[in-house]
């Protein structure tokens, strides 16, 4: 049989398939097993108002967006008009967390580069994103009108993201009943 | 200060600075100390994923290391701190991942392809010894050896 030769030629490429599919994949995004789950507590005070607690119930009943930042993060900095721009169209509320940072940087960064956050909550020691799962700044959540995690975004949102998988999500989201 | 000794005073400087740098913490029990122990060993720093929370300095493992210890110094169970960070960042926290329908490629795969290549070489060596007219050495040793 001839056709026995090609064997370890067949075995090798299918496991060089494997291989290459995997090599495709970013071990970065570690899928979260928030997602499809009621939020986290959030009760955190507002980052221009310290006596303002903000919580997530304040949220339910429409489809909302957690991004969560920092201003020594870079590649926030990177996602920031985007938000600025989601901002200004439609009527979804997008809420900061500020994680693990300088409460004056943080003012002076929005006064910078617009301020897309209905509010911000600020978690100067970063244990309230310990309950979200939080690793790696900069991460979105969608949520629902139930106050469901839909969907969560590791690392900066661009174009792509927000026109294949958040926008179609939130107007899915829009339609369905509280 | 020549130029040598000004270099081996700044390593020196450093070596200090590095010692300062351990955490130091008080256990309730030598059993608490080893359950912390093992839970920072076990569970993975998410920022850098080839490092466990003992080995990372990313400042989210420092968080994580505070939270396993205030777990534990609140008397949670090695389990309960697990549960707490599976339920937080999923299995892939675990060094040590749960045997399930995901992994158990992982798990089993090992095993399954050293059955495979044992059951090649057996048929391999069976193939060789009956060829008729073969001069391979196996056909010198008589049959009653076996």
């Amino acid at each position: 049989m001839k056709a026995k030769f090609l064997i370890p030629l067949v075995l090798f490429l299918a496991l060089a398939a494997l291989l290459g599919v995997g090599l495709g994949l970013n071990p970065k995004e570690v899928p979260s097993p928030l997602v499809g789950k009621p939020t986290p507590k959030l009760s955190l005070p507002a980052l221009d108002d310290p006596n303002r607690i903000v919580t997530t119930e304040e949220f339910l009943g429409q489809p909302w967006l957690l991004n969560v930042w920092a201003t020594w993060c870079v590649s926030c900095r990177a996602e920031h008009h985007l938000l600025v721009e989601l901002s200004k169209h439609g009527n979804l509320p997008i809420v900061g967390l500020d994680y693990k940072d300088d409460a004056e940087a943080a003012k002076q960064w929005l006064r910078e580069l617009g301020n897309p956050y209905v509010v911000t909550a600020f978690d100067e020691k970063g244990r309230i994103a310990i309950d979200w799962g939080v690793y790696g700044t900069p991460e979105t959540y969608v949520i629902d009108k139930k106050g469901i995690i839909r969907y969560k975004q590791i690392g900066p949102l661009d174009v792509k993201t927000l026109e294949e998988k958040i926008l179609p999500l939130l107007k899915q989201l829009q339609e369905e009943t509280a | 200060m020549k130029p040598m000794t000004a270099l081996l005073l700044t390593l020196m400087l450093w070596a200090t600075a590095a010692v300062a740098g351990i955490e130091t913490r008080a256990f309730d029990s030598p059993a608490q100390e080893q359950a912390y122990k093992e839970l920072v060993f076990e569970l993975r720093c998410l920022v850098c994923q080839n490092q466990n929370l003992a080995d990372s300095n990313a400042e989210l493992a420092v968080d994580l290391r505070n939270e396993v210890f205030r777990m534990l110094k609140e008397g949670k169970s090695k389990q309960e701190v697990l549960d707490f960070m599976v339920a937080r960042y999923g299995n892939f926290v675990l060094y040590r991942p749960p045997v399930d329908k995901a992994t158990s490629l992982l798990w089993f795969g090992p095993v399954v392809m050293l059955a495979i290549g044992l059951l090649i070489v057996v048929i391999f060596i069976r193939r060789h010894r009956n060829r008729p007219g073969d001069s391979s050495p196996d056909e010198v040793i008589p049959e009653d050896d076996f």
